[in-house]
């Protein structure tokens, strides 16, 4: 026993065991929670937009939860389905495809810090799982990846379908990274740093979050960000219509709840990065974290009061993360799909030059001292 | 402790789920094989083409102008994390560049390359 604890509080090892703690809880919050929540919210919430009852038969003994168990029930009935690979198909690249669509989307979660640093029994947790100083870059860099997971499902499934879905998403993808990246770089000049977690800490003073100054940004940032996931209203990638299923047509079992678990988990990631980036992470308006540190430390305890603020922030961040997945959702059930040649135009015509005029115009606003340097 | 050791165990954790999905499909699910089924799905119908065929150039004209770009922003965040210190004159010369940049995709849009039809 006491060379366990002994063990336990050398500082690798402790620090190892933190880390392991935080990735548990970072796959339980994705995989567990909001994968199969979102799944229940895409249909509960399209049924009270179109004024329908929506999902609500699957129960244990007559207990349906509002529907709640759905989510349940899909994941049970997709485990027992086959794992279908047609013929024809490039039978290596067809197992790799769901496995490289969902890593990334994964792992994309490392550098997006949801809380902030606190002292713990004289420790210093930092709630996030690596603190890379190049955050952003590593965002863009593991979030291009996907795109390979998309296209080499449209290609090797040897169907018209899937390669169209492909082939669309793959200049889709292409398009809004570029995009994508030009928006955020007025942010990096305003806050002078690559790291989310640098960022979020220089917007503990709400007159400096990322909204206020970057509105244009945020916009364009969301809009982007729907589009590389290939959300309604850009979803011509995989239009049900057209398309049969697009990219995953020939995909059934597992393998489609990976795609599948691969997209939400992208909603999740994106509306994470827009927290950091602009709504100011686990920050609540008007209040410092020293405040809370003292006024909580005061009533509980130095350390009990410090594991309460950890808490606050973390609520406070996923609180926030919930209010643009629904937005994201309202987003999906209120517009109808954009045409191909309007979903590029879009990207090239419009949003690439914007996003260049507003590093302009943020170059402008800072040297001039319109806009701040926090 | 090295920043990057928990990406690597990030990457380990996602890995484990894919495969952990993977094997779950091939221990549970069925395996029933028959040729009809086998098909690549077309409607019903048998496979008229074979996608593995010619596609449209303007998928590879947007790749190459993916690159172009790309690396512009590549460029870019560099200097914007100094921007700051540089001051005026690096705002500038990052002003011309951009604006090189800038009268490429001019180029590009009137010779026809962003229409899709």
């Amino acid at each position: 026993m006491d060379s366990i604890v002994s063990l336990i509080t050398q500082p690798l090892v402790l620090e190892l065991l933190i880390t392991l703690v935080k990735i548990g809880f970072i796959l339980g919050l994705t995989i567990g929670f909001f994968a199969p929540m979102l799944a229940w919210v895409e249909r509960k919430q399209s049924a009270i937009m179109q004024d329908r009852v929506g999902a609500n038969r699957a129960g244990v003994f007559g207990i349906t939860v509002i529907g709640l168990l759905h989510s349940l029930a899909d994941a049970i009935k997709l485990i027992f389905k086959e794992d279908f690979i047609p013929r024809g198909a490039e039978r290596g690249l067809h197992t790799l495809a769901p496995v490289i669509a969902i890593i990334p989307s994964l792992v994309v979660f490392a550098v997006i810090p949801f809380g902030g640093q606190y002292t713990l029994w004289g420790h210093e947790v930092n709630l996030v799982i690596a603190d890379l100083d190049v955050g952003l870059l590593y965002v863009f860099a593991i979030g291009s990846l996907a795109t390979y997971g998309v296209v080499i499902a449209g290609w090797s499934s040897n169907n018209n379908w899937s390669l169209l879905g492909g082939l669309r998403a793959s200049a889709q993808m292409f398009s809004y990274e570029v995009t994508m990246g030009l928006t955020v770089i007025g942010l990096v000049m305003f806050y002078q740093s690559l790291s989310l977690v640098d960022i979020v800490a220089k917007q503990e003073n709400f007159w400096h979050w990322g909204i206020i100054w970057h509105f244009p940004a945020f916009v364009l940032f969301l809009g982007c960000a729907v589009a590389e996931n290939k959300r309604v209203p850009f979803d011509a990638p995989e239009a049900e219509a057209e398309l049969v299923a697009g990219y995953f047509t020939e995909y059934s079992g597992m393998k489609f709840v990976m795609f599948w678990t691969a997209e939400f988990l992208e909603m999740v990631s994106i509306s994470g990065m827009c927290v950091a980036l602009f709504l100011g992470g686990h920050h609540i308006p008007f209040v410092t974290q020293k405040f809370l540190l003292t006024a909580f430390g005061d009533l509980l305890g130095q350390d009990i009061g410090a594991v309460v603020v950890m808490l606050i922030g973390v609520g406070v961040f996923i609180t926030k993360l919930v209010i643009l997945l629904v937005l994201q959702m309202t987003i999906r059930w209120t517009m109808p799909r954009f045409r191909y040649d309007q979903i590029m135009k879009l990207g090239w015509k419009m949003i690439l030059p914007l996003s260049l005029c507003w590093i302009f115009l943020v170059g402008v606003g800072i040297l001039t001292g319109v806009m701040p340097r926090p | 402790m090295n920043q990057y050791i928990p990406v690597l165990l990030m990457f380990a954790a996602g890995a484990g789920v894919a495969v952990a999905m993977l094997g779950l499909s091939e221990l549970l699910g069925p395996k029933l094989r028959f040729r009809e089924k086998m098909e690549p799905f077309e409607c019903g119908e048998n496979q008229v083409v074979s996608p593995k065929r010619r596609f449209s150039v303007r998928f590879y004209l947007i790749a190459m102008m993916f690159i172009i770009f790309d690396i512009e922003a590549v460029f870019l965040f560099p200097w914007a994390v100094v921007f700051q210190s540089l001051g005026l004159f690096g705002f500038v010369e990052m002003m011309i560049f951009i604006l090189v940049l800038a009268v490429g995709l001019v180029y590009v849009w009137k010779k026809g390359a962003l229409e899709w039809e």
